[in-house]
């Protein structure tokens, strides 16, 4: 049977990385008796490794927990654990909507930190209680009247009632527990009216196919229940109807203001789409829930296996990830430099580099990515039309070009006042418009417009290394606007390399070509001729380095007991060729590759 | 003009008195060596390989090591009279033995010569007493040069190595000990760029950053004044290291370097015997339990495959000046295309089916190989 409405409270953590937000679900877990001391290994919710290691939540997750609260009755809290990074914006919104409040998990030593402001805002735009809770207040260094200052003067919040505790040490745990019952408004709904349930999140699971997970704002959902997703427009059978304790419990039902999970026999995390509207086949609702939006990738870049064997393993493992991860497409490309690979699109460089490294550890594939690109407007002369480009090998000539246009975005960036210097010289370099400047409690907010291709290019790595970590980001895209853009190409003995050819801004060009050319030099052995590298625009060499010829390679000693030596030396060598590929008779090793379309903005 | 293929004969003597830190060769320090059991023991491998090679003319021995001149000269003798008794012999019999030029050992030199060697190749390896002690060396460059004048005055042929391009040698110094080097009357040198090979004392260095080998673009100009200065001494290269004036050659060698069959015994030592290659057991302890089991030391013996062979025959003639005709079975392996590339840009020659390293070329030896050889083919 479900709950009454208001004996349920649906809320998730606002944290910044570090400031204790798995810690603290696995203490509540572990306080409402959802998981055995022996069952709880570090970190329940976040069950990918690279969720672990990396401290952020890529799918959201759930769990039910019971709660029997000082007033005598038993609550159902669901808390709702949101993916944490920019790349996912429209997932964490949609897990938002899910929720009727949120705890603010500060450090007590630390103070409020620029990540989480971003993420209290976003919780303040759905409605949500906040209730702040002020973690770690037994470390020596902690300074809870400070940081509950803090959050009233910076966030604007009324702290005064803020939780102290410390998830680690298991203080304060049931203060939280009686003040997500206690101020956390219960959801609303109706049991009795048609089903509205929306779709927060599914993955796929090998046993149970793809779950999802919904929350039931109107009516109930049932097992063998026919249910249409509104915005798919499909027809499926309810198999299955449960919630997580973290375990997976099957229930009879969910209903209005209960949060949980459903199975229809879907094969494809693609059949579903975040955000969708799940409703009763026989009694729809009349309409769907606000908010819906379909994700369309944003950054791309090519995916070569390292050994062309792997071609066939990398398309079944990105068909496998595929299953579970529906934003991120991909389609067959070949690259005379790399071979048979694969053109993908991301919602964001963190989710290229979710997806690269799964590839990488769960598939154990080694890959080689190349630079990665926005996708370009291209409109063509006479009024061709507009051409959707995000390959620079698709790059019509320029006779045929009216003008480029580019996706730009609005930044902002907090971090601490000494870095604000070098931070505005990046953003200038990168061609940002400042936008604004503030101060919020010692730190510097910065608002900048920037093309999207200029942060693609490893802006946030260098944002990181200059402000030492402690500068974060965030961004939206804000529209397209014309830009002076040009194709770069990298000519090696005269004969352009497709795989490192690029669209960069004109103005932008010379020295990033500059830069790879400097770099190649290195990165390409010497050969028994010297080298021309260049970076060319259209007939145009913009930079120019040259590789001199091999004076010397020769073994001095060489006799009878060599010989069978020496021929597996030449085998092995011969085996090195393999992985290197020809330009204009020039080979280029592919960690020469590699290590080019790495390279970054050191320069 | 016999019939007979040609065979070299290799008996490696694997003791010295002690390792020095550039050698990779397989040398062994032991306090104590039974004389009479390791002669009878390589009589006993050299009766094996003997066996299996009927019908070659015999046409070099060398005895390598390890420090060979440390062998008694009776055991020497022994070797050599079996030798020349299982097979036909060359008019021209080439015996070579390597020394170091010790005093001790320059008094045995006499008895090597009785023995029947003809051709000593001492270890000089520089005439610089810093480098000598650099290089781990025992003698200096006094003790070096007496040996070098009993040498003379006992065997027909004498030939010495120097090691070059040390890091902290500059060319001029190269330049005169290498003029000194030429004025010492001997028909045959090998100067050897000094190659740090893995495991060594000196690669540790170099991996500690203990030692800074020059580059290659310097060693280049080394090799190149190299050869300048040997050519107008009358020693001009015939292989990449080796140096001799007409007719001088190590003929020894140039059984390797012209892929002819050589028979190898003792520990660690290899052979070519129609189209197999043998290697014995590397450890001494281990070769000697081997033939006491086996009557033979053989660890391995590996028939070649067309393609092994084709490669082992173009890497090795490659390293003479005078290069190599190709045979059918062989030319399979050849990319033509490439060869003849090489050939506009200056680093090879070619007429018809014979190929060769030019000047330029032998410097890029190694490229060349790997550009010439067509290694994908497996015979198809």
């Amino acid at each position: 049977m479900s709950t009454a409405l208001d004996h349920i409270r649906n809320f998730s953590i606002i944290a910044h990385i570090d400031h204790g937000k798995s810690t603290l679900a696995d203490r509540l877990i572990q306080y409402t008796g959802g998981l055995t001391e022996r069952e709880m290994s570090a970190q329940v919710l976040d069950n990918m490794d690279i969720e672990k290691e990396r401290g952020i939540t890529i799918k959201a997750q759930t769990v039910r927990l019971d709660y029997k609260a000082k007033d005598g009755d038993t609550y159902t809290l669901n808390l709702m654990d949101t993916p944490g990074h920019v790349d996912f914006a429209y997932e964490v919104s949609r897990s938002l909507a899910a929720c009727e409040g949120a705890l603010l998990v500060v450090d007590a030593a630390q103070g409020v930190e620029a990540q989480t402001l971003a993420n209290v805002y976003q919780s303040i735009e759905h409605d949500h209680e906040i209730v702040p809770v002020i973690n770690k207040i037994d470390l020596p260094a902690a300074e809870p009247e400070k940081v509950r200052a803090e959050i009233e003067e910076v966030i604007g919040l009324d702290a005064s009632d803020a939780v102290l505790a410390s998830a680690k040490s298991g203080i304060g745990i049931e203060d939280i527990l009686e003040a997500i019952v206690k101020r956390i408004p219960h959801p609303k709904g109706d049991r009795s009216a048609p089903l509205k349930a929306m779709l927060v999140d599914s993955w796929y699971d090998p046993y149970l196919g793809v779950v999802i997970l919904v929350r039931v704002i109107d009516g109930v959902l049932k097992k063998g229940q026919q249910v249409k997703f509104m915005q798919a427009g499909t027809l499926h059978l309810i198999d299955r109807v449960g919630c997580m304790r973290p375990k997976i419990e099957q229930l009879d039902e969910l209903a209005a203001g209960e949060v949980g999970f459903i199975t229809a026999q879907i094969k494809e995390v693609a059949q579903t789409r975040v955000g969708d509207t799940i409703t009763d086949a026989k009694r729809p609702a009349l309409e769907a829930l606000p908010g819906f939006k379909v994700v369309q990738p944003v950054v791309f870049c090519g995916l070569f296996p390292v050994d062309a064997n792997d071609f066939e393993k990398l398309r079944e493992s990105i068909s496998k990830l595929r299953l579970n991860d529906a934003s991120f497409s991909f389609e067959m490309e070949t690259s005379a430099a790399l071979g048979f690979g694969f053109r993908c699109g991301f919602l964001g460089l963190l989710h290229l580099e979710i997806i690269q490294e799964r590839l990488t550890r769960e598939y154990d594939l080694d890959l080689i990515t190349t630079a990665p690109s926005v996708v370009y407007h291209v409109n063509l002369s006479h009024n061709n039309g507009v051409l959707e480009l995000h390959n620079p090998a698709d790059m019509p000539d320029a006779n045929r070009i009216d003008f480029i246009e580019e996706p730009w975005i609005e930044a902002v960036i907090y971090c601490p006042d000494e870095y604000l210097g070098s931070i505005l010289k990046l953003c200038q370099d990168r061609r940002g418009i400042q936008k604004n400047l503030t101060y919020v409690g010692g730190r510097a907010q910065i608002t900048y417009d920037l093309p999207l291709n200029e942060v693609v290019f490893d802006f946030y790595d260098r944002l990181k290394s200059i402000s030492r970590g402690y500068a974060s980001f965030d961004y939206h895209q804000t529209g397209y606007r014309e830009g002076d853009l040009v194709k770069m190409n990298i000519l090696v003995n005269n004969e352009p390399v497709d795989a490192l050819s690029m669209i960069v801004h004109r103005v932008a060009a010379e020295a990033r070509g500059r830069h790879m050319c400097e770099r190649l030099k290195d990165l390409i052995p010497r050969h028994l001729f010297k080298i021309p590298i260049q970076a060319a625009i259209g007939g145009k060499v913009i930079a120019r380095e040259t590789i001199a010829a091999m004076r010397k390679d020769v073994t001095a000693k060489c006799y009878g007991g060599d010989a069978s030596r020496k021929r597996k030396l030449l085998d092995k060598q011969k085996e090195g060729k393999k992985r290197m590929r020809e330009y204009g008779s020039v080979s280029i090793p592919q960690e020469a590759f590699i290590a080019a379309l790495r390279m970054g903005d050191e320069g | 003009m016999t019939e007979r293929p040609p065979l070299g004969l290799y008996i490696h003597w694997p003791f010295c008195v002690s390792k020095c830190p550039y050698c990779d060769f397989n040398s062994h320090v032991r306090d104590e060596v039974d004389h009479a059991a390791w002669r009878e023991t390589l009589l006993a491998d050299l009766r094996h390989e003997a066996a299996l090679t009927p019908g070659h003319e015999l046409t070099s021995i060398f005895f390598g090591g390890g420090t060979p001149s440390l062998m008694p000269p009776a055991t020497v003798a022994a070797l050599i009279d079996a030798a020349t008794g299982y097979w036909p012999v060359a008019d021209d019999l080439e015996i070579t033995l390597e020394a170091n030029p010790s005093s001790v050992e320059a008094g045995r030199f006499a008895d090597l010569a009785k023995a029947g060697v003809n051709r000593l190749s001492l270890g000089l390896q520089s005439l610089d007493d810093d480098a000598l002690r650099f290089l781990g060396r025992a003698h200096g460059v006094a003790e070096g040069l007496a040996a070098l004048d009993v040498a003379q005055g006992q065997f027909d042929r004498v030939t010495f190595d120097l090691i070059y391009a040390l890091p902290d040698q500059d060319l001029a110094a190269w330049e005169a000990m290498l003029h000194r080097a030429l004025g010492f009357g001997t028909t045959h040198l090998s100067l050897y760029q000094l190659t740090i090979e893995p495991g060594t004392r000196f690669a540790t260095m170099v991996q500690q950053g203990g030692l800074l080998p020059k580059d290659a673009d310097e060693a280049a100009d080394f090799f190149e004044l190299t050869q300048a200065m040997t050519a107008d001494a009358g020693l001009p290269m015939y292989e990449v290291s080796n140096h001799a004036a007409k007719g001088q050659e190590s003929r020894h060698n140039l059984v390797y370097w012209r892929y002819q069959d050589y028979a190898g015994i003792g520990p660690g030592a290899h052979g070519r015997r129609g189209g197999m290659a043998t290697m014995r057991h590397k450890k001494p302890e281990n070769w000697m339990a081997a033939l006491a089991r086996n009557e033979h030391g053989c660890q391995e013996e590996t028939v070649l495959s067309l393609r092994d062979r084709a490669a082992e025959r173009l890497l090795m003639g490659l390293r003479l000046v005078e290069g190599l005709a190709i045979p059918d079975w062989q030319a399979a392996y050849i990319d033509w295309d490439r060869v003849d590339r090489l050939v506009i840009q200056g680093l090879m020659t070619r007429q018809g089916n014979h190929i060769a390293a030019s000047a330029n070329g032998m410097l890029l030896l190694n490229a060349l190989i790997d550009a010439c050889f067509k290694g994908d083919d497996d015979g198809r």
